[in-house]
């Protein structure tokens, strides 16, 4: 009795959710699922005829005839995993030794570098990039600072490159990396590292087989988190990357924008996806392995 | 013989966070030979687990000198020392199964698996826990938890091992088994043992020294039955188990015996060594050095807890004063309200020069 009174309540209670899920989440990704296999329209939209050259111009199955395939996008699909690679691994490298620095601050220090690192989010994303444009340009403040001290005599050509691309996702990205690995190193149990120290292992050893371990699951949570959206972004590359800075988000939005293709953008989606859940998947169950019981 | 550890006035201050000073270790002096089991007792934050971290490398003296086994310790980063430790909190990894755990110091001194996974086995037999090497940390109970931490730190056969309050979170009947264990673990094992506690009864069962401490300072070093028997001042008597104090004036000297009074006028019969008329000093008597009979200091029982073979007495001096702690056997007629008399052999008095 009590039991079903309580499983009313609980779907009372997730009914919003399960219905805003439904409606602007599962709804969308269904319709992009079905698109990607329909025939593009002359003038944007579909036409409800089954296509699988979406995914031949991209994979090369394409006939030459009615749809080319041009390996470009298998180039871009493996350059914005590369670029999201590499943002993973610089936030990695740039906030580990930070978070343990952080917790180490006395409370106040603390809750004032914790609200700093947010600091971001309360501005707009656009704005933010534009400022590194302002920075990175030509006559820009980096290149300024750079040739009045004399280290370069002419002015560096960072902005439009993949570099640009790869710092500005860096910059983005920072606050995701820090704020799980944080969580986790702060939790670190200080007597398990003098433990290490007291059995003889040196401080290399602790690192690698005591707090590397109890943080993985803040290392992999951080990695996780700035993958995803990075593989997808395109408002990094729109601003700061020129050609050879373009991501498969840039493709996704010019298909749905500039060149209409819907079933073409909606084809480069669905690989998009693909990519992150496999991903999430063999991390969810790498962490799964590590965590163990304990 | 040059003793194993040898510490010489070892002092340690920590900033308060009200801006004060305080002295954690205020000049402390200790040798520990090899194979002795030595417990540090005193109250909670008295620096005992100050001074095991300075042992163990993981607090810096300010001043003073700790050698073992001839070498200088302050030099040597915690894992250089030939020391163990086990923690308060036991401080295992929780991600490594315990078999692990136990070999982590072979793991980490390169030994080979093989060979590690021989000695594991061995350990772990040891404390009796053969066959849980698969399990993880989390996955066994506290007593269990508290073998695992102990068989990780004798399997690198240290010098020295360090154990800081190991059995406070264990229950009693668990604590009481384990500190026999604990005792032979430590005399099969030929290591010795500085072992932590403020629980003085565990002190006075595993200890062949105690060391007492008190805010800094040690109080006094001795067998549990010195310490127990010939506290050097109140506080230690008072520390180490049930005390009547009496603060008397020694009356007259009489025979064999030194008569003395306390205020309200009861009479104690102390040991006639060195004691003169008109000073003034404090008797010590346990309970267990009264016995009742026909005569002796004469009062009232107050109260009466019954304790299976024993019966422990709150009673009232018909002089007046503070009530004397008696413990007597459980045949013997007492119970609340009756009169009785306490009588005591003198050479079981212990006097406190000071009054
Ligand atoms: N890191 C520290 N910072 C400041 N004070 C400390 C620190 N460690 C210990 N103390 C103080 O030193 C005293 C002795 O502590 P401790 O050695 O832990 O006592 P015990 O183990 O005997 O309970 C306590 O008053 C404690 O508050
Ligand atoms: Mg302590």
């Amino acid at each position: 009795m009590a039991l079903r009174r309580q499983s009313v309540v609980l779907g009372v209670l997730l009914a919003p959710v399960t219905l805003f899920l439904g409606i602007f989440f599962l709804l969308p990704l269904c319709i992009i699922a079905v698109f990607s296999f329909l025939t593009p329209g002359l003038y944007g939209g579909v036409e409800w005829t089954f296509y699988h050259w979406n995914y031949g111009r991209i994979f090369g199955w394409a006939d030459g005839f009615i749809e080319i395939f041009e390996p470009v996008y298998l180039q871009i699909l493996w350059r914005s995993l590369s670029f999201a690679a590499l943002t993973v691994i610089l936030t990695l490298i740039l906030c580990y030794p930070v978070a343990f620095w952080v917790s180490r601050l006395s409370d106040r220090w603390r809750l004032v570098f914790l609200f700093l690192i947010t600091l971001p989010f309360f501005s707009s994303l656009i704005v933010r990039l534009y400022a590194w444009l302002l920075i990175l340009k030509p006559t820009g403040l980096l290149n300024t600072v750079l040739l009045n001290i004399g280290l370069i005599s002419e002015p560096l050509e960072i902005l439009y490159t993949p570099a640009a691309v790869v710092l500005g996702m860096v910059y983005v990205m920072v606050p995701f990396m820090f704020l799980p690995l944080y969580a986790s190193v702060d939790t670190l149990d200080r007597a398990q590292i003098e433990a290490s120290l007291d059995l003889g292992a040196n401080r290399v050893q602790t690192f690698l087989k005591v707090v590397l371990p109890q943080t993985l699951p803040g290392i992999i949570g951080g990695a996780v988190i700035v993958f995803i959206p990075s593989v997808g972004n395109f408002v990094v590359p729109d601003v700061l990357g020129g050609a050879k800075g373009l991501m498969i988000g840039n493709l996704v939005e010019q298909q749905f924008l500039s060149s209409r293709n819907w079933p073409f953008g909606s084809a480069l989606s669905m690989i998009i996806m693909a990519v992150v859940l496999t991903v999430l998947m063999v991390s969810v169950r790498r962490a799964k392995k590590v965590g163990g019981h304990a | 013989m040059a003793p194993l550890l040898e510490i010489r006035d070892a002092r340690r201050t920590f900033l308060t966070p009200e801006g004060g000073r305080l002295a954690a270790l205020d000049g402390v002096s200790l040798s520990v030979e090899a194979n002795e089991f030595v417990t540090l007792l005193g109250p909670s934050g008295c620096g005992k687990t100050t001074l095991l971290r300075a042992i163990s490398g993981f607090e810096a003296l300010d001043s003073g000198t700790m050698v073992l086994d001839g070498a200088d310790l302050s030099a040597l980063p915690p894992f250089r020392r030939p020391v163990n430790t086990v923690f308060q909190s036991y401080a295992l990894f929780g991600h490594m199964t315990v078999a692990r755990n136990v070999g982590y110091a072979l793991e980490v001194a390169g030994v080979a698996k093989s060979q590690r996974e021989v000695q594991v086995a061995e350990v772990l037999e040891k404390v009796g826990l053969a066959g849980l090497g698969a399990r993880r940390p989390g996955q066994l109970s506290g007593g269990q938890r508290q073998r695992v931490a102990l068989a990780r730190s004798i399997i690198a056969k240290p010098r020295l091992l360090l154990l800081d309050e190991p059995l406070s979170a264990l229950d009693r009947n668990l604590r009481q088994q384990m500190q026999l264990e604990l005792k032979s673990l430590q005399h099969a094992l030929g290591i010795a043992f500085i072992f932590v506690t403020h629980d003085q009864e565990e002190a006075l069962t595993m200890s062949d020294w105690i060391v007492v401490m008190r805010a800094g300072k040690i109080e006094q070093i001795g067998t549990p039955r010195e310490i127990y028997r010939q506290p050097k001042n109140r506080f230690v008597a008072e520390f180490i188990g049930e005390t009547n104090l009496f603060p008397v004036t020694v009356d007259r000297v009489e025979g064999g015996d030194a008569l003395a009074r306390t205020a309200d006028g009861v009479e104690l019969r102390l040991p006639v060594l060195g004691r003169k008329a008109g000073e003034q000093v404090t008797a010590i008597l346990r309970p267990a050095d009264f016995t009742l009979g026909p005569t002796g200091i004469p009062g009232r029982v107050s109260r009466a807890v019954y304790l299976g073979s024993d019966l422990y007495l709150f009673v009232q001096p018909q002089a007046g004063g503070p009530e004397i702690r008696v413990i007597a056997r459980d045949n013997q007629d007492a119970r609340e309200g009756s009169a009785v008399h306490l009588s005591h052999d003198p050479a079981r008095v212990h006097v406190l020069e000071a009054g």
